[in-house]
C-alpha cells in the first residue's frame, strides 16, 4: 500500500536531491573508489595496466625516498603558506573588523574581487614583478643599486609568494567573519575591569576569533598543498609539489597505477588533517568561511 | 571602540593598518603591472615601458586558438552556471526545508568538492572513466565543472533560504498553491539574491578553472586558463597581459556589473514599499 505524501516527506526532499546526489556519487565518490582499488594494479607499460593485484605500487611508494621526500617538502611549503598567511591575514580582518571608516563595504569588495579574477592570471602577474624584467629588478637597475638582475623567480620562495597571494583573502575572510561573530560588549567589559587594550585582545578577542584562524589555516595548507598551477609556473623543476608529480606521473609517464596510489595518499595526507580540524572544531566554521 | 584605540593601543592601531596597506598593495601590484604593461609598446612582456600602444589587443582579436579558447570557455562556465544554479537551489530547499535521515552526511558530502585538491578530483575521474574505458567528453568536463561549483552554489543558497521563514510558503499552500507555485512565487523571489551571487561565482569557477580542467578537457580542446598556460610555456609576451586585462575585464566587469543591477533593482522596489523595509 502506498503511503500518503506529507507537507515535508523525506521522499520528496530524496528526489530534490537527486541531481547533486548522483552527481557526487558519480564524480567524487565512485572516482575516489575506483582510485583506491587502482593502487593495487600492476603497470605493464606506459598507459597499460592489468588488474592482477599487487601491493608493488605501494611498496614502491613506502621504500623509495623519492616519494617521501616530495611529500614531506609538500607538507613544509604548506605548512609556511598557511602559517604566513595566518599571520599576514589577520590584520587585514582586524583592520576591516575594528575600522570605523565608512567604506567598509569596499575593503570588503576588494577581498572579495581577487576570487573573481583567473587563478592563472593572478600567478603569472608576479613574473611582471618578480622576473627578469619585472617591476622591481626594472627599478632596481635604474637606479643603479644592483647591476644584474636579482634571480627572484623560479624558486621556492616564488612559489610560496604566488600562494600566499592566491590564499590571503580566503585567511582574511575566514578571520573577519569570526571577529563579526564577537559580541563588542565583551571587549568593552574587559576594558571597564582595567585591562589594558592588549590584554583584552589577549585575553578576549584573539582567543575568540581562533576558531576563524583554525579554518583559514587548514584551508590554506589544504589548498596549498594541494596546488599544481604555482609551482608549475612560478617554480623551477626542483620546486615541484605533489600535485606536480601526479600530473607527470599520469600524463607524463601514463603510470596510472602509481598515479592512483599518489593521489591516494595526498587524499588520505590532508583528509586526515582535515579530520583532527573537525574533531576539535566542527564543520560549521569551515562552511562559513566558504561563502555560507 | 573608542577606548580600544587610545593610549598604548594606538600604536598597534597604526600597526595593524600598516600590514593591512601592505596587504592590500601586495594584492592588487601583480595585477596593476599587468593591466599596465599589457599597453606596453615594446617587444618583450615587461617593464620598461616604451610607450603606449594598442598593438597586442589587435593582436590579440586576430589570434584563432585564443578566440577558440575564449569561446569553449564562455559556453561551459554559461551551462555550468545554469544547471548548478538549478540543481543547487533545489538541494539547498530539500536540506533546509525537510528532515530525513542522511541529512547530515549529505551536507558534508555536498561539500566535499570544495575542500579535495582538484589534482585528486581530477586524477579520480580519469581513473575511473579508464576504468569504464569511455573518452574524455565536452560533457565530462561540464559536469566536472558543475561539481567543482555545487559547494559554493548550496552554501550561498542555504544560507540565504534559512533567513525565510517556511510560514510564507505554508501560507500560500493553505490558500491552494500547488507546491510549485509556492516556490516559484514565494521562496523563489525572496531568494533572488542567492541565485545571482551563485550563478555569477558557479560562472566564475568555471570559467577559472585550470587543474582539474588539465585532466579532464578532451584531446584538443583548450579552455582558457589551459590556453593561456600553454601560452606560458613558451614565454611570457605582451599578448598574454594583453589577454589578461581583457579576462579581468570580463571577470570582475559581469560581477560587479551583476552586483549594481541588483541593488538599484532592490532600491527601486524599496521606493515602492517603503514602510515594509522601515519595520
Amino acid at each position: 500500500m502506498k503511503r500518503r505524501w506529507t507537507l515535508y516527506d523525506p521522499r520528496l526532499a530524496w528526489l530534490l536531491v537527486a541531481p547533486v546526489l548522483l552527481l557526487l556519487i558519480f564524480f567524487l565518490v565512485l572516482p575516489i573508489a575506483v582510485m583506491a582499488a587502482y593502487t593495487f594494479f600492476t603497470f605493464v607499460t606506459a598507459g597499460v595496466e592489468t588488474s592482477a593485484l599487487t601491493t608493488a605500487n605501494w611498496h614502491e611508494f613506502l621504500t623509495d625516498s623519492y616519494y617521501a621526500g616530495f611529500l614531506l617538502k609538500t607538507l613544509r611549503v604548506g605548512a609556511i603558506t598557511a602559517l604566513l598567511c595566518g599571520v599576514l591575514g589577520y590584520f587585514p580582518a582586524y583592520f576591516i573588523w575594528g575600522t570605523t571608516f565608512k567604506h567598509k563595504w569596499l575593503l570588503l569588495l576588494l577581498l572579495i574581487v581577487p576570487f573573481w579574477i583567473s587563478f592563472t592570471i593572478r600567478t603569472f602577474s608576479w613574473i611582471n614583478i618578480l622576473g627578469e624584467q619585472g617591476v622591481i629588478n626594472v627599478a632596481l637597475l635604474k637606479m643603479g643599486i644592483i647591476s644584474e638582475p636579482l634571480p627572484m623567480l623560479y624558486n621556492e620562495g616564488a612559489v610560496i609568494l604566488g600562494m600566499l597571494h592566491f590564499l590571503l583573502p580566503y585567511m582574511i575572510l575566514n578571520v573577519y567573519v569570526s571577529l563579526e561573530g564577537i559580541d563588542r560588549t565583551l571587549i568593552s567589559a574587559a576594558r571597564s575591569m582595567g585591562c589594558t587594550s592588549a590584554q583584552a585582545f589577549r585575553e578576549v578577542t584573539l582567543p575568540l576569533s581562533l576558531p576563524g584562524l583554525a579554518a583559514g589555516l587548514l584551508l590554506c595548507f589544504v589548498l596549498a598543498a594541494g596546488s599544481y598551477v604555482t609551482p608549475q609556473l612560478l617554480g623551477s623543476g626542483r620546486d615541484a609539489l605533489f600535485g606536480n608529480l601526479i600530473y607527470d606521473t599520469i600524463m607524463g609517464e601514463l603510470n596510472w597505477p602509481m598515479g592512483a596510489t599518489l593521489s591516494i595518499v595526498l587524499f588520505l595526507v590532508l583528509g586526515s588533517f582535515a579530520a583532527i580540524y573537525t574533531r576539535f572544531m566542527g564543520m560549521s566554521q569551515i562552511v562559513k568561511g566558504l561563502g555560507g | 571602540m573608542k577606548a580600544r584605540r587610545k593610549e598604548e593601543g594606538r600604536w598597534a592601531w597604526r600597526l595593524t593598518g600598516f600590514v593591512t596597506v601592505c596587504v592590500y598593495i601586495f594584492m592588487f601590484a601583480p595585477i596593476v603591472a599587468t593591466v599596465i604593461l599589457s599597453f606596453n609598446a615594446s617587444m618583450f612582456g615587461g617593464f620598461p615601458m616604451t610607450g603606449f600602444s594598442l598593438q597586442w589587443y589587435v593582436k590579440l582579436m586576430a589570434n584563432e586558438p585564443v578566440l577558440a579558447a575564449f569561446r569553449t570557455s564562455l559556453w561551459i562556465a554559461l551551462v555550468t552556471a545554469a544547471v548548478t544554479t538549478a540543481t543547487g537551489v533545489v538541494t539547498s530547499f530539500a536540506l533546509v526545508r525537510f528532515e530525513f535521515r542522511g541529512k547530515q552526511a549529505l551536507s558534508t558530502l555536498v561539500i566535499l568538492p570544495a575542500l579535495v585538491p582538484e589534482t585528486i578530483l581530477g586524477v579520480g575521474l580519469l581513473v575511473l572513466i579508464k576504468a569504464v574505458d569511455q573518452p574524455r567528453t565536452m560533457l565530462l568536463l561540464v559536469l566536472g565543472h558543475i561539481l567543482l561549483a555545487v559547494p559554493y552554489v548550496v552554501l550561498i543558497t542555504q544560507a540565504r533560504m534559512v533567513g525565510i521563514r517556511r510560514v510564507y510558503e505554508e501560507a500560500a499552500l493553505s490558500l491552494g498553491a500547488s507546491r510549485f507555485s509556492s516556490f516559484r512565487e514565494i521562496t523563489l523571489p525572496l531568494l533572488i539574491p542567492a541565485v545571482i551571487g551563485g550563478a555569477l561565482l558557479a560562472f566564475t569557477i568555471s570559467f577559472d578553472n585550470t587543474s582539474a580542467s588539465l585532466f579532464w578537457r578532451p584531446a584538443g580542446v583548450e579552455t582558457m586558463p589551459t590556453q593561456i598556460l600553454s601560452m606560458l610555456k613558451i614565454s611570457i609576451s605582451p599578448e598574454i597581459n594583453a589577454l589578461g586585462t581583457v579576462m579581468i575585464l570580463v571577470t570582475v566587469g559581469i560581477p560587479l556589473l551583476g552586483g549594481l543591477i541588483l541593488q538599484s533593482l532592490t532600491r527601486l522596489k524599496r521606493r515602492d514599499e517603503p514602510k515594509e523595509e522601515a519595520r
